[in-house]
């Protein structure tokens, strides 16, 4: 990582989702500020200078749904090993969730977490808890969190199941024009549950978590957004049922999103068959007919964003027993490489639309503002080289934790560069 | 010729001659059983671990009884003496027992995947016990002896299996091995005991005990646990017997004589009344003598001895 005094990008693809075009452009930043768009004399121009010819330019790419285990489980994760991982994926932007220990749910703890990631490259957005202590009966203070710095609230992966609760939550929540983020998952349904409910469960014997879990979460949760008007966002959605649900709302104009994640689009329950506990998260994999079902979400704009739902683990707690291991994997580093292989290369999304769901998207589901590529902005850029592809090596993760399905398979699209606060970094 | 695998997982992917090899060498087995001093040294020298990190009377019993017939040194480790509860993995606790210059493990856990979980943690040949819901080989593979012995050949055969299909591992191994053998399986239960889409398994499903009792040649009746009941799954052991419970009246009622198995141990009066399992309709017995059989063929063909039966 290094400090950006004058850099010259060169020859660079610039995409502008605002713009909706796709430009090649030169682009000098000055500290943290683009300070020239256009055609630039690299022969003139005195400061470091990269090449960025066959590469695209884009708004920092950005993951709405990251777990640091800072503060508790600094073993696994860390916020600057968070932020590595980060950056090494092509991020500028992640939103840490708040089932830290303690949780994230009082503005001390928001401050806490803003403080350590401030000399970071990597922008690091809290979301915080929708109740105290996540314990799901009383909510936080969320206006005090929402002044600190929070820019969301989520009792992520200990779900809000008290629907009166929740109710307040959305109304209390919406006065602020705040979103609430839900992992969709009715705890009695998914109750022993250790992979999707469905043919491979019953070969495999280990109890299932059927579609209804998680589909009739989100069906409360539109319920709830039509009654207090709240935004709602669907965590990691991985159900056909849910998907359509999504639809039909958004159809309604109902103020709800969702966002999927790269292993529930890249494998099904299928691949569980040598019980993989890198295998093993929470939405559990599905089967071909939800991949086919959220691949036509993505297409037709039901699903607003794709967000990795890094969560990492350590290797003592994962190889173990099948029904023993954590739920969750990390995700960070392989999301770009994923979702261009996966997605772009057999073209369910363009290569603009799958990086407008990882840059754009995620900032105008949490009513951020979208970097932009323009003189006088601040520079917040992520540098690709959409088509050169890459092995994945765990042993090499920035992440302290190396629990990843991904190993040794091939990805799309390599990070070149990320930049953001007059911090340049690059592999 | 030998079995493809150097372990005994599960019997899905085992095929058609694997399945009948190890029948046949039990058969052989058998036959040495009924000696004067039923023991063979095929194994001697080997060292066996019996593993088990779940109650368990019988299975180990007669596991137990192959390996000492077979002349193998066998050691037990079960969960009430082990230091899993102190909190040692099962990886650390697998290979320490290895250290200690082991052939073979034959592991029971209540969690599935358990013994494929071991062989990617050492060298020793791995034979599954039962693993949570998902798979109890040598009970499917003495089950299909216990109906051959009787029938003469699997093709062909109807096999209803009865009960809680959905957390039996036994109606796992039987239903992968009878299809295999070529039999018909049907899986008879109340569907809140049937695991989801059961039926693309290529069996039939039926939650009505007279479809089985119309239908089958031979009817494996698995025991009911009781902790279901409390768990909501059935609302009482009462209806749960008026509804599954094999009484003889049922069995004099149906078009068909049936054989009645059972893995044991019985629920006297819920899933089984008593006259019928000391009826003629029962094999019951029959199954536990087999079993020691099955397993001293499988415990054989996985041992890498010379091929030579004594």
């Amino acid at each position: 990582m290094q400090t950006i005094d004058r850099l010259l990008i060169c020859n660079a693809e610039i995409i502008d989702f605002a713009a909706g075009e796709q430009k090649k452009i030169d682009l000098v930043i000055c500290g943290d500020r683009i300070d020239k768009v256009g055609q630039i004399d690299a022969d003139a121009f005195s400061g470091l200078i990269f090449d960025a010819s066959d590469h695209v330019i884009v708004p920092g790419l950005m993951d709405m749904h990251v777990h640091l285990r800072e503060p508790g489980r600094e073993d696994e994760e860390t916020i600057e090993s968070g932020c590595a991982a980060a950056m090494a994926g092509g991020f500028t932007t992640i939103c840490a969730m708040p089932n830290t220990d303690p949780p994230c749910d009082s503005q001390e703890d928001v401050r806490f977490l803003k403080k350590r990631a401030e000399s970071q490259l990597v922008d690091v957005l809290p979301i915080a808890a929708i109740t105290k202590g996540r314990a799901g009966k009383e909510i936080t203070e969320m206006a005090d969190l929402l002044r600190a710095g929070a820019v969301a609230f989520s009792d992520d992966g200990s779900p809000v199941s008290n629907n009166s609760v929740m109710r307040r939550a959305c109304e209390y929540a919406s006065m602020y024009d705040a979103v609430i983020v839900d992992h969709c998952e009715d705890v009695d349904l998914a109750a022993d549950g250790h992979m999707n409910e469905g043919e491979m469960s019953t070969r495999l014997g280990i109890a299932g978590i059927p579609n209804a879990a998680e589909a009739i979460q989100v069906y409360r949760d539109i319920e709830l957004a039509r009654l207090t008007g709240c935004r709602i966002h669907i965590a990691h959605i991985s159900t056909r049922e849910s998907v359509q649900a999504v639809r039909r709302a958004k159809q309604e104009g109902l103020p709800v999103t969702c966002e999927v994640t790269p292993h529930h689009l890249m494998f099904s329950d299928k691949a569980l068959v040598v019980y993989d506990t890198n295998l093993k998260m929470n939405p559990p994999l599905r089967t071909e007919e939800d991949i086919a079902a959220l691949e036509q979400g993505l297409k037709d704009g039901t699903i607003d964003v794709i967000a990795s739902d890094h969560a990492p683990h350590s290797i003592e707690e994962k190889d173990v027993e099948f029904e023993a291991a954590p739920f969750g994997i990390i995700g960070l580093e392989t999301l770009l490489g994923v979702v261009l292989k996966r997605i772009v290369e057999r073209k369910v999304l363009t290569l603009q639309e799958a990086l407008y769901r990882i840059s754009t998207a995620p900032r105008k589901v949490l009513n951020l503002p979208v970097p932009q590529l323009r003189v006088g902005e601040a520079a917040n850029l992520s540098v690709i080289h959409p088509t050169r592809e890459w092995v994945v090596d765990v042993k090499k993760t920035r992440s302290r934790s190396r629990n990843t399905p991904y190993g040794g398979m091939t990805m799309l699209g390599q990070v070149a560069a990320v930049i953001n606060k007059g911090l340049l970094w690059q592999p | 010729m030998a079995l493809q695998s150097r372990h005994l997982l599960g019997l899905e992917g085992v095929n058609r001659e694997e399945i009948a090899l190890i029948l046949d060498t039990a058969e052989s087995f058998m036959e040495i059983l009924q000696r004067p001093i039923p023991k063979v040294p095929t194994l001697r020298g080997k060292t066996v671990v019996n593993l088990f990190f779940e109650n368990s009377t019988r299975t180990r019993i007669s596991f137990e009884l192959a390996e000492k017939r077979l002349t193998a040194d066998t050691v037990n480790f079960s969960t009430s003496t082990s230091s899993v509860k102190k909190g040692e993995t099962l990886k650390d606790t697998i290979r320490n027992i290895e250290a200690m210059n082991i052939d073979m493990v034959v592991v029971r856990h209540s969690a599935a995947g358990v013994p494929l979980f071991l062989t990617r943690c050492v060298d020793a040949a791995i034979i599954n016990a039962g693993d949570g819901m998902h798979e109890h080989p040598t009970q499917a593979l003495l089950d299909m002896m216990t109906i051959r012995r009787k029938a003469g050949d699997l093709q062909g055969l109807k096999v209803a299996i009865v009960g809680d299909i959905a957390h039996s591992r036994v109606a796992g191994s039987n239903i992968h091995g009878l299809l295999t053998m070529g039999a018909e399986v049907m899986l008879c239960g109340p569907k809140t005991l049937m695991p989801m889409h059961a039926e693309r398994l290529g069996v039939r499903v039926s939650h009505r005990l007279e479809d089985a009792l119309e239908w089958a040649d031979y009817l494996n009746v698995l025991r009911i646990q009781l902790e279901r009941q409390h768990k909501g799954l059935f609302p009482t052991i009462r209806e749960y017997h008026r509804e599954f419970g094999i009484t003889l009246e049922r069995l004099e009622q149906a078009k068909r004589d049936v054989v009645i198995l059972h893995p044991g141990p019985i629920n006297r009066g819920v899933e089984l009344d008593s006259d019928v399992a000391d009826s003629d309709f029962s094999v019951i017995l029959d199954q536990v003598t087999n079993g020691v059989a099955v397993r001293m063929a499988v415990l054989y063909l996985l041992s890498g001895s010379d091929p030579a039966l004594e």
